[in-house]
């Protein structure tokens, strides 16, 4: 089922989506680390956790997704940075998740020194929380030089109305929301608004969860995936995602090596076009 | 969490079945050799019990919610749950509520009337029965132990409390307010015995209540 994929095992490099507010450009998937990496003290985890991230750096990777909500995670990312010894690309996403604005810079620099970096490349308001108090402290840092990127996200398709009134309003890079075959709200309004406002689009729960892999099991793959180079159902729906154009990456999480190769296989063309989207979406039957 | 009621049960959960399990396995390497100790106190239990001496369990039993609150939710639980820190201190106070009632003001006399009867059954099944369920459908090393595992802990308690000459509602509330807390963790994770605090839980209530309503009519 895995791809045994490293940078240099594919014909074409891996694909890559600029921040539209600097032109930088980033591999299309990136790595989540909700639930995955929330191990605690458990060292062999957290070895098996590092492993997983010099695997996705060796793939071509770059962005590791975190939020203080998802326990150890970020304890255990910076524990990996530390170890996987190629990390220099690694592009560090997480959040601020904590009510009142005048929390949010203790919370930051908490996360900064677990992360262990200097400064992180972009920081998200998670789900929405106290945005407005917390939005003026990172565009703040943005304009001193400790912060590279502005976001905010969402899940689960809610708050679309206040996620949009924000989009319009606020300068930010990027926005974190919900998008996979069966979960496709943002395709309305979200993801256009995003690509006319330029900004950057990172999607979680690609795989809704786990249900869809869960909902797929054991299915035979479509004889169309072949032409897409998709050698598994999550290279199918991933594919789906990067395809579309306002997309920016991405993140899926994942425990296995095997399978956060095969997650960042699906960032190579070819990429399915809106007819062949179609077909995915009705071949997962979501 | 705004509109917190429209996710699912198992979008609240933090950690993997595997993680969680993990945590126990890892406790209990860590501490040993506690659970001779703890195995011991489950056995001065029985004898107290049939000596009637409710002082001297709620001593017992004060000292294990608090180290629990400490050594499991504290040093174990909270580095994977943040909600662990809560957990520790309600731990703690049920530790302090038992000294208080049971140890200072001596109120907890156990009487083995029926109710009393079945809230033994109960303290058994939490000391013996309730560990042996999850070490054969997991991992002995992962064996949730009375006196060092919040929840046969819990429901140990709650035999204990249902065994006392009158039911003290407030020494009731976090063994079950656990009881549910730690179900519905299950129930999240696909547990194949998810059910078994939340139902042991609701018989504990259903005991308690009856005994509350005989003694009032008793009383008449």
């Amino acid at each position: 089922m895995a791809a045994t994929a490293t940078a240099s095992a594919f014909a074409s490099p891996i694909l890559t989506r600029p921040i539209r507010t600097s032109g930088e450009a980033l591999p299309a998937i990136g790595l989540g680390s909700w639930i995955t990496f929330n191990v605690g003290d458990d060292i062999a985890a957290r070895e098996s956790c590092t492993a997983v991230m010099r695997a996705f750096f060796a793939a071509g990777g770059r962005m590791i997704d975190s939020s203080p909500m998802y326990g150890s995670s970020q304890e255990v990312i910076g524990y990996g940075i530390k170890k996987a010894g190629n990390a220099q690309r690694l592009f560090s996403t997480t959040k601020i998740w904590i009510s009142g604005g005048s929390n949010g810079p203790a919370q930051i620099e908490e996360s900064r020194r677990l992360w262990g970096v200097p400064k992180f490349d972009l920081l998200q308001v998670h789900n929405l929380l106290s945005w407005e108090e917390h939005l003026p402290t990172l565009f703040a840092m943005k304009s001193q030089g400790t912060l590279r990127y502005v976001g905010i996200t969402t899940s689960h398709g809610r708050r679309h109305d206040e996620l949009e009134r924000i989009m319009r309003s606020q300068p930010i890079d990027f926005i974190q929301v919900t998008y996979n075959v069966a979960s496709r709200e943002v395709e309305s309004r979200i993801l256009p608004l995003a690509a006319e406002r330029k900004i950057a689009v990172i999607i979680n729960r690609p795989f809704e969860g786990g249900d869809l892999i869960a909902a797929t099991q054991g299915r035979p793959l479509p004889a169309f995936a072949a032409e897409l180079g998709a050698k598994s159902w999550a290279q199918l729906m991933l594919k789906f995602i990067v395809s579309h154009p306002a997309v920016t990456c991405p993140i899926p999480a994942t425990t296995r090596i095997d399978h956060a190769q095969e997650n960042l296989a699906a960032a190579h063309m070819p990429l399915p076009d809106r007819a062949m989207r179609a077909r995915i979406v009705a071949a997962v039957g979501a | 969490m705004s509109e917190w009621w429209t996710y699912s049960l198992r979008d609240f959960l933090l950690f993997s079945p595997r993680t969680y399990y993990r945590l126990f396995e890892l406790y209990n390497e860590a501490i040993w050799p506690a659970h001779v100790a703890a195995v011991a106190l489950g056995l001065a239990s029985l004898f107290l019990i049939r000596r009637g001496d409710g002082r001297a369990i709620a001593a017992i039993f004060a000292a294990l919610w608090l180290w629990i609150a400490v050594a499991f939710h504290l040093e174990r639980y909270a580095t994977i749950n943040w909600a662990a820190t809560c957990f520790a201190a309600a731990f703690a106070l049920q530790g302090a509520l038992l000294l208080w009632t049971g140890v200072g003001r001596a109120a907890l006399p156990i009487r083995l009337d029926f109710v009393g009867r079945a809230g033994f059954a109960l303290f058994l099944f939490a000391l013996v029965v309730q560990p042996a369920i999850g070490a054969l459908l997991r991992n002995w090393r992962q064996v949730e132990l009375f006196g060092l595992a919040p929840d046969p802990t819990a429901l140990a308690t709650l035999g204990a409390l249902v065994m006392a000459e009158r039911i003290h509602w407030h020494l009731l509330v976090v063994p079950l307010l656990w009881c549910v807390i730690s179900g519905l963790t299950l129930i999240a994770m696909e547990a194949s015995d998810a059910f078994v605090a939340l139902a042991l839980a609701a018989l504990a209530l259903l005991l308690a209540a009856w005994k509350t309503v005989a003694a009032t009519r008793d009383a008449r």
